[in-house]
C-alpha cells in the first residue's frame, strides 16, 4: 500500500471514509432550520432594497425622475445608473451589462432604478413615484428575425444582433455523408427552461468604516452565489475599489443550477445602494423576479443531419444550432461553444461539421444552466440517433454500442478522454430495465427508451484566461488535533463541503467529526473559480488531497522519529497511525477502535475517545508517559500530530489544482470550451405511457446509469443522479418559460409547472465507478451528465408507445396530439384557435411586489409584434 | 399602518409582537421572532417552503395573516428537534439525502410532521400525495421517501424499545 498522492491513488478500495455514504455536514443546520442563508441574515441599521424593472422590452432612457420617491418618508436613497456606470459581465468578452440600466433598457424586467428604504412597504411605495421617459425602440423577440436586423441594434458593437458565431469542421463532413448508408435531417426545438432553484437571489451589503481615513472603507457582501470570487472581481470592476477592498461570503445557498454561477445585477445594486445609502442595504428576489432574472437553459433551433453505415457507425454529423440568447451576453459564447464542442467525447464521430449562432433578443439574458450548452443538443443527437437505429433495423442500445470511443484518446475535435464508463452504463440499464425481454412487447401505449450522455468534470480552460491554479486549498492542524480545511469551493447543495470533510479525512485517517470546513469566504479562504461546469469534486477535491497529503508528510516524519520506523512503514486509519512493519501488522489495526459501520451516517465512536486523550494532552501527562515508554508501535491521531507540532509549530499544507496541458484542447477558434481533464458518462432507459386521447405523457421510471468515477459519497452521487434526471424529465414534459412579446407569461413555479411528488416518477439510480487515473481517489463529476439523456430517453420510449416522434420539447399534450393527428394524416386541430391566452397583458402580481402596477410592456409604434388585446384594456 | 399588540404562541413560548394588521405569518415569524427556519420560496402558495403547523394542520405561512394566529399554538422547524437532538425524521432527512440544498426542507419537514400526526402508516401514495403541497428543485423526491419510511421504522422502533422497557 502506498500513501495517496495526486497523481496515483491507492490501488484499493479498503477506505475508511471514501465510498461509505456519509450525511453532509451541514445535513443537521438544514433539517434544523438553524442554517442561515443570506436572506435570513440582517445586520444593525439594515435598509431593504427594491428595484424598479422597465415595462420596455427595448427603449432608450430619456430621462429618471427620482424627486417624488426620494421625498417620501423613510425613503433613504435611490439609486440609477450613473451611480455606477462602468460595465461588466461574467465572461470577459462580454462586458455589456451595467447595475442599473445607463442608456436603454433591453428586456421587460430589466433594471432601471433602486430605492433603499426603511422597509419593503415603503420602497415598493417609492417605486410608483419614480417615473421613467423611454423613448420606445422595435424589439426583436425571434432569434432568426433578429438575425436580420439591420439598425435599432439590441447592442451598437453587435451587427445583426449577433452574440457570437462560430463555424468548426473536423474531419471531412461531405466525404463522410457522401460514403454514409443512410442519413438523418430534421429541425429541433427546445423551448427555454429555467433553474428556478427554491432560494430566491438574496444579496446584503455592508460596508465599514476605516479607522484611518473615518470614512467608509472595506466592503462585505453576502451573498446567495455559486462564484464569491467572480463576484468580488466584479463589485471592484464596477464599484472601482481594490478587490483587497471588498469580503465576499457565502452562506448557505439555497441552489444554483447555474442561476447564481455568474454575478446577478442584484449583487452589484445591493452594494451600490449601500454605498449611496451609506447603510447596509439587503435585497431579495420576489419570485417573479427570480424569473425575469433567469440566465436558463435558451431556447434552442437545432438543424441536425447524421450519417450512419449500414453497421450502425456513425460517419458524419452536422449542426447548425441558434440560440435564442436574451439581450445579454451572460455565458453565452461558452454555451455555444458546448453545444458544438461536446457532440465529440461521447460517440466515436470522425467527421463533424457545426455552425453555432448566439444572438441577441429583447427578452432576459440566457445563462448557464446544468449540463451547460450540451442539453438542447443532445435531446435532438440522441433522438436522431433512434430514428437511424430504426431504418437500419438495429437495437437502439446496440447502435450505441457500435459507436465507443477506444480510449485512451483524443477525438476529432481534440478533447482528451480517459476514463470511460460508457459501455457499462449502457450494460447496467439495458440489463436492470429489462430492455431485451421488454423492450417492443409492452402493451400499446407504453414504451421503452434508450439514450447516453455525457459532461464535462470541470472546463480545462477557465473563462479568466489566467493560469493560475482553478481550486486552491489550506489544511490547519493545531493542537488539538482538530483538522481546518479552507477552501474557496462554494457549497450550494450538492455537497462539496462533505467532500472535501471526506477527502482531508481519508488523506490524514482521521475521524470526519475531526475535520472543520471553511469555505468560500474571501478574507479566509484561498481562490476557488466557484461551483459551476461540475468542477468542484475533480479540481477542489484534488486540491484539498494535494493539501492532506502535504500536510501529512509533516505528521508521519514525526510520528515515524517516534515510532522509530520508516515513514513509508506507518497507515493512518480512523484516528490512529500504527506501523506496518513486522510484530504489529494488521492485529494492530484490527485491534484499533474502528468506526461504526456507517449505515447512514452514524458518529463513529472516535469523537469521545479523542476528546479523553485530549484532557490528557492539556495536563501534559501523555507527553511525559509517551517520553518514558520510548518507542512504540502505536499512536493516536492527536499523539502525532503532537509530535509534528513539537518540530514544526502549528501544521500548515496547500495544494492547489490546475488542469494539465494535454487536457487543454486543441488550438482551432473556440477550442477552449469543451477539453475537461475527465468526461462522465450517463446511459438511461425510460418507462413511458402515453395517452392517445388526451396527449399526457407519463414517465413512469427511469433507470439511470452515471460514471462518476468513483463515487465519494454514494448517498450524495444518487441524489445528484436522480436530481438532474428529474430535471430532465421536467423540461421534457412540463418546464417552459411561455413568452408573449417580451412577455413572461408564467413567472410563477406552478405556472411554469416545476414537478411535484405527484409527476414524479421512480428514478433507479445506478453508479458506475471507472476510476479516472487523475481524479481525487478517481472521482469525476456526477451532478449534470445525466441530465442530458433523460430528455431523448423519454421523446424515445413515446416513439416506442405510440410511433411518433416528437422534435420540440416540452412534450406537451398538445404537441404530442398534434403529433398523433399528423402521423394519422388528421386534420390538425388548433386547441387553442381564436382565443388570446389567458395571459397577462402587463405584469402579474406575485406576493407583495407592486413594480408592475398596469405597465404593461410598451411598444414601439411600428414594431411588428404591437396589437391591442381584444375586447379593449384590461 | 398602525401597530397593534398581538400575543402569537410558537413552539410552547409565547411572544407579544407589535405588527401591522396586515402582517403575514412567515415576515413576522423570520423578521419580529427572527425563527428563519421557514423560507419564503415564492409569496404565494405554490412552493411550501414557509410551511409552519398552526394547531398541528400544516399552513403556509405566506398567505396567513399574522394576526389570525393568535391564541393558535404554531409550531416552526425550530420546534421539531427533541431535547437538543435531531427528531428522527430530521435524521433520516440527512441520512437518507431527503436534503440537498436545504432550502425547501423546514417545509417538507413540517408537512410530513403533519402527515404522520394524522396518519402514523402512510402508503406510499398516501405520501406522494401529502408531499406535493411542496415543491424541490434538488432531489426529485426519491430520497424523501426514503428517508420518511425510515423515520417511521426508527419512531416504531422506539415506541417498541420503550415499551419493553415497561
Amino acid at each position: 500500500m502506498t500513501q495517496p498522492t495526486p497523481r496515483s491513488q491507492r490501488p484499493t478500495t479498503d477506505f475508511s471514509i471514501i465510498g461509505k455514504p456519509t450525511a453532509m455536514v451541514d445535513a443537521a443546520e438544514k433539517t434544523t432550520g438553524a442554517g442561515k442563508y443570506t436572506d435570513d441574515l440582517s445586520v444593525p441599521g439594515m435598509l431593504v432594497g427594491k428595484i424598479l424593472h422597465s415595462p420596455c422590452p427595448h427603449a432608450r432612457i430619456k430621462r429618471i425622475h427620482t424627486s417624488r420617491a426620494e421625498q417620501l418618508e423613510g425613503v433613504v436613497a435611490v439609486v440609477v445608473g450613473k451611480d455606477a456606470p462602468s460595465p461588466y459581465g461574467i465572461l470577459p468578452v462580454g462586458h455589456d451589462e451595467h447595475a442599473l440600466a445607463v442608456d436603454k433598457v433591453r428586456y421587460v424586467g430589466d433594471n432601471v432604478a433602486c430605492v433603499v428604504a426603511i422597509s419593503e412597504a415603503i420602497a415598493e411605495e417609492a417605486l410608483e413615484l419614480i417615473d421613467v421617459d423611454y423613448e420606445v425602440l422595435p424589439a426583436y423577440f425571434d432569434p432568426e428575425e433578429s438575425m436580420k436586423a439591420s439598425s435599432d441594434l439590441i447592442h451598437d458593437n453587435r451587427p445583426n444582433n449577433l452574440e457570437k458565431d462560430y463555424h468548426h469542421v473536423f474531419g471531412d463532413p461531405d466525404k463522410g455523408f457522401a460514403e454514409a448508408d443512410h442519413v438523418a435531417e430534421a429541425r429541433f426545438i427546445a423551448n427555454e427552461v429555467t433553474h428556478a432553484a427554491m432560494e430566491p437571489h438574496s444579496t446584503l451589503a455592508a460596508f465599514e468604516i476605516d479607522s484611518q481615513t473615518g470614512k467608509p472603507g472595506r466592503l462585505t457582501v453576502w451573498s446567495s452565489t455559486q462564484v464569491p470570487y467572480y463576484l468580488q472581481h466584479k463589485l471592484s470592476l464596477v464599484l472601482e475599489i481594490p478587490m483587497a477592498q471588498i469580503r465576499v461570503i457565502k452562506p448557505l445557498v439555497g441552489g444554483g443550477f447555474g442561476g447564481k454561477s455568474e454575478v446577478i445585477p442584484i449583487e452589484i445594486i445591493a452594494a451600490v445602494a449601500a454605498r449611496k445609502a451609506q447603510a447596509p442595504v439587503k435585497i431579495t428576489y420576489t419570485r417573479e423576479e427570480v424569473f425575469w432574472a433567469h440566465r436558463g437553459r435558451p431556447r434552442t433551433i437545432i438543424d441536425l443531419k447524421t450519417g450512419v453505415k449500414n453497421d450502425g457507425r456513425i460517419i458524419a454529423v452536422k449542426a447548425r444550432v441558434v440560440q435564442d440568447g436574451g439581450a445579454y451576453c451572460s455565458y453565452g459564447v461558452v454555451t455555444i461553444l458546448y453545444s458544438g464542442a461536446l457532440l465529440g467525447a461521447l460517440y466515436d464521430i470522425p467527421n463533424i461539421q457545426y455552425d453555432g449562432y448566439r444572438v441577441l433578443t429583447n427578452k432576459p439574458a440566457c445563462g448557464a444552466m446544468r449540463g451547460h450548452g450540451t442539453v438542447n443538443v443532445r435531446f435532438a443527437f440522441e433522438s436522431q440517433l433512434d430514428e437511424l437505429a430504426a431504418k437500419i433495423g438495429m437495437d437502439p442500445a446496440e447502435i450505441r454500442r457500435r459507436n465507443l470511443l477506444q480510449p485512451p484518446c483524443i477525438t476529432v475535435n481534440g478533447l482528451r478522454v480517459q476514463s470511460y464508463g460508457l459501455p457499462e452504463c449502457i450494460e447496467k440499464t439495458v440489463t436492470r430495465s429489462g430492455w431485451k425481454e421488454r423492450k417492443g412487447k409492452l402493451p400499446r401505449g407504453r414504451g421503452l427508451g434508450v439514450a447516453c450522455s455525457h459532461y464535462v468534470s470541470g472546463a480545462a480552460n477557465s473563462i479568466i484566461r489566467s493560469d493560475m491554479p482553478h481550486s486552491t486549498v489550506n489544511i490547519k492542524i493545531d493542537r488539538d488535533g482538530g483538522v481546518v480545511v479552507y477552501t474557496g469551493a462554494s457549497e450550494i447543495g450538492q455537497g462539496s463541503d462533505t467532500m472535501t470533510a471526506q477527502i482531508a479525512a481519508e488523506v490524514l485517517g482521521c475521524s470526519l467529526s475531526r475535520v472543520r470546513v471553511v469555505a468560500a469566504d474571501t478574507d479566509l479562504t484561498p481562490i476557488d473559480i466557484g461551483s459551476y461546469s461540475s468542477r468542484v469534486t475533480f479540481m477542489a477535491g484534488n486540491a484539498t488531497l494535494r493539501a492532506a497529503t502535504e500536510v501529512k508528510k509533516l505528521i508521519v516524519a514525526a510520528a515515524a522519529t517516534k515510532m522509530n520506523c520508516q515513514p513509508d512503514d506507518l497507515v493512518f486509519r480512523e484516528d490512529a497511525v500504527v506501523s506496518r512493519n513486522g510484530h504489529v501488522g494488521t492485529a494492530a489495526i484490527e485491534s484499533l477502535p474502528r468506526a461504526q459501520p456507517r449505515g447512514p451516517a452514524e458518529q463513529s465512536s472516535a469523537a469521545t475517545v479523542s476528546g479523553r486523550v485530549e484532557g490528557q494532552i492539556l495536563r501534559g501527562s501523555l507527553q511525559q508517559k509517551r517520553k518514558d515508554e520510548g518507542p512504540k508501535d502505536r499512536m493516536t491521531f492527536e499523539e502525532a500530530v503532537v509530535a509534528a507540532i513539537d518540530f514544526h509549530g502549528a501544521l500548515t499544507g496547500t495544494g492547489s489544482y490546475a488542469p494539465p496541458a494535454e487536457a487543454r484542447g486543441g488550438k482551432h477558434k473556440g477550442a477552449g470550451v469543451g477539453p475537461s481533464p475527465a468526461y462522465s458518462y450517463s446511459a438511461q432507459v425510460a418507462e413511458v405511457s402515453v395517452d392517445e386521447e388526451t396527449g399526457e405523457v407519463t414517465v413512469h421510471k427511469v433507470w439511470a446509469a452515471h460514471d462518476c468515477g468513483r463515487a465519494l459519497n454514494p448517498v450524495s452521487v444518487e441524489g445528484q443522479i436522480i436530481g438532474s434526471v428529474w430535471m430532465g424529465m421536467g423540461q421534457a414534459l412540463t418546464e417552459e418559460m411561455v413568452w408573449k412579446d417580451g412577455m413572461l407569461m408564467n413567472p410563477g413555479l406552478l405556472e411554469y409547472r416545476s414537478p411535484s411528488s405527484i409527476e414524479s416518477p421512480e428514478v433507479e439510480p445506478i453508479i458506475v465507478e471507472s476510476v479516472d487515473p487523475e481524479g481525487p481517489f478517481g472521482a469525476k463529476e456526477c451532478s449534470e451528465g445525466s441530465l442530458a439523456a433523460t430528455i431523448p430517453a423519454i421523446a424515445n420510449a413515446i416513439y416506442d408507445a405510440v410511433g411518433i416522434r416528437l422534435h420540440e420539447s416540452p412534450f406537451t399534450p398538445e404537441r404530442v396530439l398534434a403529433a398523433l393527428r399528423a402521423k394519422k394524416n388528421a386534420k390538425a386541430i388548433n386547441l387553442t384557435e381564436g382565443v388570446d391566452p389567458t395571459s397577462p397583458t402587463r405584469f402579474r402580481e406575485h406576493g407583495g411586489s407592486l413594480w408592475f402596477k398596469g405597465k404593461g410592456p410598451e411598444r414601439h409604434p411600428l414594431d411588428p409584434s404591437r396589437h391591442e388585446p381584444a375586447g379593449g384594456a384590461d | 399602518m398602525k401597530k397593534e399588540l398581538i400575543e402569537l404562541r410558537v413552539n410552547g413560548r409565547d411572544h407579544e409582537v407589535a405588527i401591522e394588521p396586515s402582517a403575514l405569518l412567515l415576515d413576522v415569524l423570520r423578521q419580529e421572532l427572527q425563527l428563519t427556519g421557514s423560507k419564503r420560496g415564492c409569496d404565494d402558495s405554490s412552493c411550501g417552503a414557509c410551511t409552519v403547523l398552526v394547531d398541528g394542520v400544516a399552513m403556509m405561512s405566506c398567505t396567513l395573516l399574522a394576526a389570525s394566529c393568535e391564541g393558535q399554538e404554531i409550531t416552526t422547524i425550530e420546534g421539531v428537534s427533541e431535547h437538543g437532538s435531531l427528531a428522527a425524521i430530521q435524521k433520516a432527512y440527512g441520512d437518507w439525502g431527503g436534503a440537498q440544498c436545504g432550502y425547501c426542507t423546514p417545509g417538507f419537514i413540517m408537512t410530513v410532521k403533519s402527515l404522520l400526526a394524522e396518519n402514523p402508516d402512510p402508503s406510499e401514495s398516501d405520501i406522494r400525495d401529502a408531499l406535493s403541497s411542496n415543491l424541490c428543485r434538488c432531489t426529485g423526491y426519491n430520497q424523501m421517501y426514503e428517508a420518511i419510511r425510515s423515520a417511521i421504522a426508527a419512531e416504531r422502533c422506539a415506541v417498541r424499545n420503550s415499551e419493553q422497557g415497561k
